[in-house]
């Protein structure tokens, strides 16, 4: 028996940098430095323990849509132990909004082949949370969504998901996709022999002719929503800072007390 | 009118509260019409019509606790076919919001996720979103099929406005796929009788600085002298200190309330991706240096462990 996972993984403007939005008011990739959504290595480390857990054949593919420097991000996961990678890259790509993202990793997910796929919880840029969610719809798949436990057993995927009211244990055939939270288990980091390895692994790149679509259906002119203004917050008024010596609690109800607080 | 389909997020009956901010921000676009799935679906009608709501379409079958996502996602549809509506709104919940993804491509529709608030456009609801951390505002509207928008807790006040609110049966075809993910097995989460985390007014937050599962009770006594609820950052939960649930941050709840207290917290981009859209922020840190106090209404450099006791003593004298 083979399992053939696909793990996406989204390449993120770093969110400790200056994150801003560009004329077009798309992100702007270019004035800051980008890496592999955080919470994609989770999803990353569970493929590869499925795979150390497992007696089958396992294929880590890792897959991401975007610009030419989201290489970057492949390379991370490749080097923390995934087999391939796809690079999914066209200019017509360019402010395309999560339905849009969602057919085109759709597409290249069924031309790759798969059994299961892991994706993160959500991207540590457009934090929107639905992408799995999407894919599981496209692709007519069960979703097995929000796990901070995984294991995937004689082609069932188990898992258990906290939610707000209630923890829940899931359970779904596969094909599947998954998705997990960053209580999973901590990622990795990559060893050097990684590393080194990482770099005569193979990295494909299609483009949306190899998985015909449309140029009209994604990027800007093909999306969704419409960002119609994009402001920048305005800086804090500098807040009130005291020292304590001896008396900041009682300072602090006051404050609380002209506030209305108490 | 035109109407507005509003999913009702509720526990056996009881609507939660974001669910009522939706009807007041439903109706600067059109009438509301609620939809109530699952066990006590018909009970929350009442509330729902007290809130503004002129129809509450309801559906109960085992397969909404039985099967996850997919047989909400069918009724919605179900509900969307039956009303025509101009917009579906859903609480931004984890679940709400891939409730309403896959509505949306059902539908044809584009998705907002998170907005923190709405109004009507010429060319339909434009939402707001706080984004990067809360570092950008931004306006945006759906553009293809009917809009599809969730909508963060906090992001309206609850109002009372009386409605019709009569309730009709919504008829569902569970889809093939609707059974595709079972749900095995249920632990309903411990009320602690604090207020819902995302839902509270007040949110008391103890970090990496609280030092020790049991100093928390300094940090929930303050809570409880406010009537707050109690968040914990992730160095805090990761510890073993504090449950999960009860994480403020990116990957934990995101929190809007009028007031957030940190105590002991550094407020790391990823702490203040959850918090930073509180009306009011304080904070209580020893080091003068800590990024939190960028964000804070006001500040005390100080040791938690004098500080925080001294405030919840001199809340409880105030209050005679
Ligand atoms: C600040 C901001 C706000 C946005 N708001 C909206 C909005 O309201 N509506 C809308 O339609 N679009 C919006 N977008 C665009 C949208 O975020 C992206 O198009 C998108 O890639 C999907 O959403 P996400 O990044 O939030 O992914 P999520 O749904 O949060 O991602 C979950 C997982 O999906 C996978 N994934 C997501 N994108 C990729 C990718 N490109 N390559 C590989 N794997 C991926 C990863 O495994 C990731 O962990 C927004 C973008 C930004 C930056
Ligand atoms: C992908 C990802 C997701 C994450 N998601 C989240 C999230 O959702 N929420 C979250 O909170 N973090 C999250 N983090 C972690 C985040 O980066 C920080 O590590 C975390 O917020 C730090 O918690 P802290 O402020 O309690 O601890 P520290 O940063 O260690 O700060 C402790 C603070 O306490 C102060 N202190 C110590 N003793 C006292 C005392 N006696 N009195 C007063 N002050 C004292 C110190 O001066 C210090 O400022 C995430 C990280 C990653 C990589």
């Amino acid at each position: 028996m083979s399992l053939r996972i696909v793990v996406t993984v989204k390449y993120v403007p770093d969110a400790t940098g200056d994150r801003h939005f560009a004329d077009d008011l798309t992100v702007d990739r270019d004035d800051v430095d980008g890496l592999l959504s955080e919470l994609d290595e989770y999803a990353v480390e569970q493929a590869l323990q499925i795979s150390e857990n497992s007696d089958d054949d396992v294929e880590i593919t890792v897959l991401t849509v975007g610009p030419e420097d989201a290489k970057d991000a492949l390379r991370k996961a490749l080097s923390m132990g995934a087999d391939k990678a796809i690079h999914v890259e066209d200019d017509d790509l360019h402010g395309t909004d999560a339905i849009g993202t969602s057919l085109v990793l759709a597409k290249a997910i069924e031309k790759a082949g798969y059994d299961l796929v892991i994706s993160g919880m959500a991207s540590t840029d457009g934090t929107m949370g639905v992408v799995p969610a999407l894919l599981a719809e496209r692709l007519g798949v069960p979703q097995v969504t929000l796990l901070s436990e995984v294991s995937v057993e004689d082609g069932v995927v188990k898992g258990r998901r906290d939610g707000d009211t209630a923890s829940e244990q899931l359970e779904a055939s596969l094909p599947a996709v998954v998705s997990v939270t960053d209580q999973s288990g901590e990622a990795r980091y990559p060893s050097f022999k990684g590393i080194m390895a990482a770099k005569k692994k193979p990295v494909e790149s299609w483009d949306l002719s190899d998985l015909d679509i449309d140029e009209d259906e994604v990027g800007l002119e093909g999306a969704y929503t419409t960002v119609d203004a994009a402001t920048e917050r305005p800086a804090r008024t500098a807040g009130t800072i005291v020292k304590d010596e001896g008396e900041g609690g009682k300072q602090l109800a006051e404050f609380l007390a002209s506030q209305k607080f108490i | 009118m035109a109407e507005v389909l509003v999913y009702v997020d509720h526990v056996d009956g009881a609507v939660r509260k974001p669910t009522l901010e939706l009807l007041t921000l439903a109706r600067r676009i059109g009438d509301p019409v609620a939809v109530a799935l699952g066990n006590g679906a018909a009970d929350t009608a009442a509330t729902l019509a007290e809130h503004g709501a002129v129809k509450v379409l309801t559906h109960d079958a085992s397969e909404y606790a039985e099967y996850l996502v997919v047989p909400k996602v069918d009724a919605l549809q179900a509900a969307h076919e039956a009303v025509s509506p101009v917009a579906v709104l859903v609480p931004s919940s984890t679940e709400g919001k891939e409730i309403a993804a896959r509505l949306a491509l059902r539908l044809g529709s584009g998705i907002i996720t998170d907005a923190v608030d709405l109004e009507a456009g010429d060319e339909g609801p434009v939402a707001t979103q706080s984004v990067f951390a809360a570092s950008y505002t931004t306006k945006s509207r759906v553009t293809k099929g009917t809009p599809v928008i969730t909508v963060k807790p906090n992001s309206a006040a609850v109002e009372s406005a009386p409605a019709a609110g009569a309730v009709e049966a919504l008829s569902v075809t569970f889809s093939e796929k609707a059974t595709g993910t079972r749900i095995t097995g249920r632990t309903p989460r411990e009320s602690t009788g604090r207020p819902e985390l995302t839902e509270a007014a007040i949110v008391v937050s103890g970090g990496r600085g609280v030092n020790g599962a049991e100093n928390f009770s300094i940090i929930e006594a303050l809570a409880d002298e406010l009537g707050a609820a109690v968040g914990a950052s992730r160095a805090a939960v990761d510890a073993g200190w504090y449950p999960h649930t009860n994480q403020v941050g990116q990957t934990g709840k995101s929190v809007s309330p009028q007031l957030y207290i940190a105590s002991g917290i550094s407020g790391a981009i990823q702490h203040r991706a959850g918090m930073q859209t509180s009306k009011t922020i304080v904070a209580i840190n020893k080091d003068p240096e800590a990024p939190i106090f960028e964000l804070v209404d006001y500040g005390v450099v100080g040791d938690l462990f004098d500080v925080v006791p001294q405030l919840t003593e001199e809340i409880r004298t105030r209050k005679g």
